[in-house]
């Protein structure tokens, strides 16, 4: 390709149970706000925006419609993703590689304290096969926690370690719901929601919203001191029958992982990734993923988590900023992803910084046992 | 729905108690449709399979996944299977066909290649694993749903 995207600017609301004292519009401006005040950027200089939302949560058959004047698209050109944020960052930054447009805000939106978790989950299912039976994403979570604790003998102890890890990273991100003192004992002794998992191996119900600037490397230069480039974007998608699936497996996310590794020329990821901020809405999900992204063999994140490679200091921190777990919201939570690892690359991620990060991985999902992998390498 | 104004953290919000009402319908298709029809009639669990890959999907499906060829090969499998993974889910929601706690499982089925995804009835919760053999129990009355599986019960 001929010229790279890059990211000039991110804002993150702070996450939190309940913004009833904004509406969609105010929060997701709140997010916008941050990236113009960093550039110096006003709406009116946007090429075009791209949003992130779901109808089901915003409770209105077309939850963008409302968000036109805080992303400047009035009389402007928008589009909505409706998966998850980190598809949004995707489709942004093919705008910029298409040509077309130089310059584009990106941003992600959700409240989830205002609807009802469980039932916008089962209305995803198909309707004659699954839905009918009440499941919702943590029972089908949890049927994929089972199996692949149970093909790889993971632990509810290892599982238990990831909430007790980025819990803990969290009391050092100011913009995280969940900063929590857990010990492994607390998770195991909390309630069972869908055997195995318990409550503390869930996120929480989240309102917040990001947002970033995207344009190309040139104009990047121009906008900020340290840009940050694009270097690899892959998405995958695989079947939706959870019983046409081996739930131990992500091959959606190894497939997305091999694309992107190759755009950006990672052959080992271990010694090449500095940071990883991946989606795990439920605690074996991030041993699962890690196993995906090529950090481990299958099987061995039990071990990893063991080892402490994956903590702040050590050789692969992995969800600095505290993880999906400890609260962001659907849709959100995968640019959220996007924009700590450019935090981290910028060397602004704060008191949760890893030392002198280069190259970053952010990941996103969507659907019931991460059915839709976005994988993203960010270089500055 | 009623509109109230609420009181947060001090602060007066206005707060729209609201739900959209939109009824819908859908259809299973035309190889949906029998595989619940053959539930219904026949208390029979229909597969289909892929001339390409030989496997044989349950329920049966108009399309491969794998190699996204049409199927028309339709496939008598078992009633009686393999549990491949479970949960007991304790969390109610107002969708669940019966009370919690409610046992999910997916099940592979003899003769089928992949797994059914349904509950577990008539077990103990103890004697839950994975590996254990189970059969479908169909309901008395039947009406072309997937719920005409009452569940699946362990084999004795």
């Amino acid at each position: 390709m001929a010229e790279r995207a890059a990211i000039v600017a991110v804002g993150q609301t702070k996450y939190q149970p309940n913004r009833a004292d904004a509406s969609e519009e105010e929060l997701a401006y709140e997010a916008v706000k941050q990236c113009l005040e960093a550039t110096g950027l006003s709406l009116s200089e946007f090429d075009a925006a791209v949003s992130c939302s779901q109808d089901f949560w915003d409770g209105r058959t077309i939850s963008n419609m409302n968000i036109q004047r805080v992303v400047g698209a009035h009389l402007n050109d928008e589009d909505k993703v409706c998966e998850d944020g980190i598809n949004a960052v995707y489709a942004g930054m093919a705008r910029i590689l298409s040509g077309h447009h130089k310059l584009v805000i990106v941003v992600a939106h959700t409240k989830e304290s205002q609807a009802e978790k469980s039932l916008i989950e089962n209305a995803a299912f198909d309707p004659a096969l699954l839905r009918q039976l009440g499941l919702d994403f943590v029972s089908a979570a949890a049927m994929q926690a089972r199996r692949y604790m149970y093909k790889y003998g993971i632990t509810p102890e290892q599982c238990a370690k990831v909430v007790v890890k980025n819990h803990g990273n969290a009391k050092k991100n100011p913009l995280a719901q969940a900063p929590l003192d857990i010990t492994v004992e607390d998770v195991l002794s909390s309630k069972i929601l869908s055997s195995p998992i318990r409550l503390l191996d869930a996120k929480p119900i989240s309102d917040g919203a990001c947002a970033m600037i995207i344009t190309t490397e040139e104009r990047a230069k121009k906008l900020t001191k340290k840009p940050v480039l694009i270097l690899g974007a892959s998405n995958c998608y695989e079947t939706h029958y959870l019983g046409d699936r081996d739930l131990a497996e992500c091959e959606a996310l190894v497939k997305a992982t091999s694309t992107a590794y190759s755009m950006a020329g990672i052959r080992n990821p271990i010694k090449e990734i500095d940071v990883a901020e991946v989606s795990e809405e439920y605690s074996y999900q991030e041993l699962m993923w890690m196993e995906g992204l090529g950090f481990c063999s299958k099987g061995e994140a039990g071990k990893l988590i063991d080892s402490g490679m994956t903590k702040m200091g050590g050789k692969l921190p992995v969800n600095p900023s505290g993880g999906v777990i400890s609260g962001n919201p659907i849709c959100v939570a995968g640019m959220a992803r996007v924009a700590e690892a450019v935090l981290q690359l910028r060397g602004e991620a704060g008191d949760h910084q890893v030392k002198n990060a280069r190259v970053a991985l952010a990941h996103g999902i969507t659907g019931a046992c991460g059915q839709h992998h976005g994988v993203m390498i960010l270089g500055r | 729905m009623a509109t109230v104004t609420e009181k947060l953290e001090g602060m007066d919000v206005w707060i729209y108690h609201g739900r959209i009402y939109i009824p819908n319908t859908y259809a299973a298709g035309a190889v949906g449709s029998q595989f619940l029809i053959a539930l219904r009639d026949k208390k029979k669990i229909m597969g289909m399979r892929c001339p390409t890959c030989n496997r044989v999907y349950v329920p049966a499906r108009s399309v491969c996944k794998d190699c996204f060829g049409q199927l028309d090969e339709w496939v008598e499998v078992s009633d009686k299977g393999t549990l491949l993974t479970y949960t007991v889910c304790n969390q109610p929601n107002p969708v669940q066909p019966v009370e919690p706690p409610i046992v999910y499982g997916i099940i592979q089925l003899d003769g089928a290649d992949n797994g059914i995804v349904h509950m577990l009835g008539e077990v103990d919760l103890e004697q839950l694993r994975i590996g254990m053999r189970v059969q479908a129990v169909f309901k008395e009355k039947r009406e072309a749903s997937i719920l005409d599986i009452k569940y699946f019960k362990p084999l004795a």
